[in-house]
């Protein structure tokens, strides 16, 4: 048989590629159940690590019945908000509902086009020793793919901790937003802070200014990166300006107050006028 | 086992290793050997991929039309590592997270499409097969090579184990942080060839 015409050529790529097209899409229908299943846990896990409730590496060991375990004892509220910053909906902690990279990307386009009343963003509220830990989320555009994250701020919005993940920029540099403990290590103790004249966060090229406690510096080498990862931080962080200005940590010291009555009556009365001050 | 197979099983481990001989598939070489999982992983996985691309391609051998028989290959490589890709995913993941691009670039490894070109256009299916398994082994076993000093002495672990005992660390001892590094790999790849060309001095260059 002549395999060198042009019309066996093109049935014979026809036939193979509707062949390896066909065994692709029955392998990956079979596995996506698994697949999931992970995917969901290394989300989980890195809320976790961003939070600071344990080590990334620590939670990569665990297992996924074992990483949901932790978020199911550590998460206090899951839920998501509206653009204005009340609640849309809640989120099934039981079943660890997570919103996935997909749903990110999706609100990603709502916020950045201001079509303010389809955004949807989560909120985790993790529970570390009675004070609560909001996590929140971010997504943008790397160099090479997409990039995305979870800032893990306290109730007076100072960062606790974040952790990066991405798709697919370059390993050694721009990978380093995952990869680079120290990188991530610059986020902790800082704070965002919103401002009518500036963005509540920046990741500074040539280093943050001293004494600038909203800022920290790019990595060398990763400039691209850094401009996606900051741009993405800067979008998110405003989406979630008005749940975040709403929380008011010191209104929930006066019942801590009133359950510890043991001490001192005078500094309980200084303390919770100060808190009822703060909270108008 | 007749002569010729027991060959094409042996001879890519060693004499015609693809890495130190042929000095094919040295960016990954590189690149996934700072601890052993990750080196075994992507050993057995260009394994999985050189031996089964180059049986399913002697199999069409006959069939392909030579003006896209590259084209042709290439579908065949891909479907290869595109499966061992998402049975990673779904059954070691964060091994996979961790290879991350490096498995996707079995695609462009050299040994493979080599192999195919080499070997498997031109002779029986069982023999590719076997000729696939033994390329591929010979790259796994120069990554593990590699990977076992630089883990050993860039983080002191074997597999994730600590063998360095602490006490030698607190007598001064240090992990050497260039050994994590691409560079030292490439050292250590040109010792492991200049072993073997100071053994086999037929490779040698006049």
């Amino acid at each position: 048989m002549n395999t060198n015409g042009n019309i066996y050529t093109v049935i014979y790529t026809t036939l193979v590629v509707v062949l390896v097209a066909a065994v692709l899409a029955t392998v990956s229908q079979v596995l996506a159940p698994r697949q999931d299943a992970n995917v969901k846990a290394e989300t989980i896990s890195q809320m976790l690590a961003a939070a600071k409730f344990y080590e990334k590496s620590e939670l990569d060991a665990m297992g996924n019945d074992k990483v949901l375990e932790a978020y199911r004892s550590a998460v206090k509220e899951a839920f998501l908000i509206k653009a204005d910053g009340t609640l849309d909906r809640n989120l099934d902690i039981e079943s660890c509902e997570i919103v996935g990279t997909g749903a990110l990307k999706a609100q990603n386009k709502f916020i950045k086009n201001g079509e303010s009343d389809k955004v949807s963003i989560p909120v985790i509220i993790l529970d570390k020793d009675g004070e609560r830990v909001i996590v929140a989320a971010c997504y943008g555009a790397g160099l090479w793919g997409p990039i995305w994250g979870y800032i893990a701020v306290n109730e007076d919005k100072t960062i606790r901790g974040v952790y990066f993940d991405h798709e697919s920029e370059t390993p050694g540099l721009g990978a380093k937003i995952k990869d680079e403990p120290s990188f991530r290590a610059e986020f902790e103790g800082k704070s965002v802070i919103y401002s009518e004249d500036a963005p509540a966060f920046s990741i500074v090229k040539g280093g943050a200014p001293a004494g600038v406690d909203n800022a920290v510096d790019a990595i060398t080498g990763a400039t691209m990166t850094c401009n996606g990862l900051n741009a993405a931080i800067q979008t998110w962080l405003d989406a979630y300006e008005p749940y975040l200005n709403a929380i008011q940590p010191k209104g929930r010291l006066i019942g801590d107050l009133l359950e510890n009555l043991e001490a001192p009556a005078d500094s309980l009365c200084c303390n919770a006028a100060d808190s009822l001050a703060t909270a108008k | 086992m007749n002569d010729k197979l027991k060959e094409t099983l042996l001879r890519p481990i060693f004499i015609g290793n693809p890495i130190t001989t042929l000095i094919l598939g040295i960016c990954s070489a590189l690149a996934v050997t700072v601890q052993l999982k990750g080196a075994f992983v992507m050993g057995l996985s260009v394994i999985v991929v050189t031996a089964f691309s180059n049986f399913i391609v002697s199999c069409l051998r006959n069939s392909i039309p030579n003006r896209v028989r590259i084209i042709v290959q290439l579908v065949v490589v891909s479907l290869m590592v595109i499966l061992v890709d998402q049975f990673l995913k779904a059954f070691a993941y964060s091994i996979e997270k961790q290879l991350s691009v490096y498995i996707g670039l079995i695609i462009t490894n050299c040994i493979v499409m080599g192999r195919i070109e080499a070997f498997g256009l031109g002779n029986k299916p069982i023999p590719s097969f076997l000729d696939g398994l033994a390329n591929g082994a010979g790259y796994a076993m120069i990554l593990i090579i590699i990977a076992f000093f630089r883990e050993l002495l860039g983080s002191g672990t074997l597999f994730g184990f600590q063998v360095i005992p602490q006490c030698l660390y607190d007598l001064g001892y240090m992990n050497n942080g260039l050994v994590i590094l691409p560079p030292m790999a490439l050292i250590l790849l040109g010792c492991i060839v200049w072993v073997q060309r100071s053994i086999q001095k037929d490779l040698q260059e006049k």
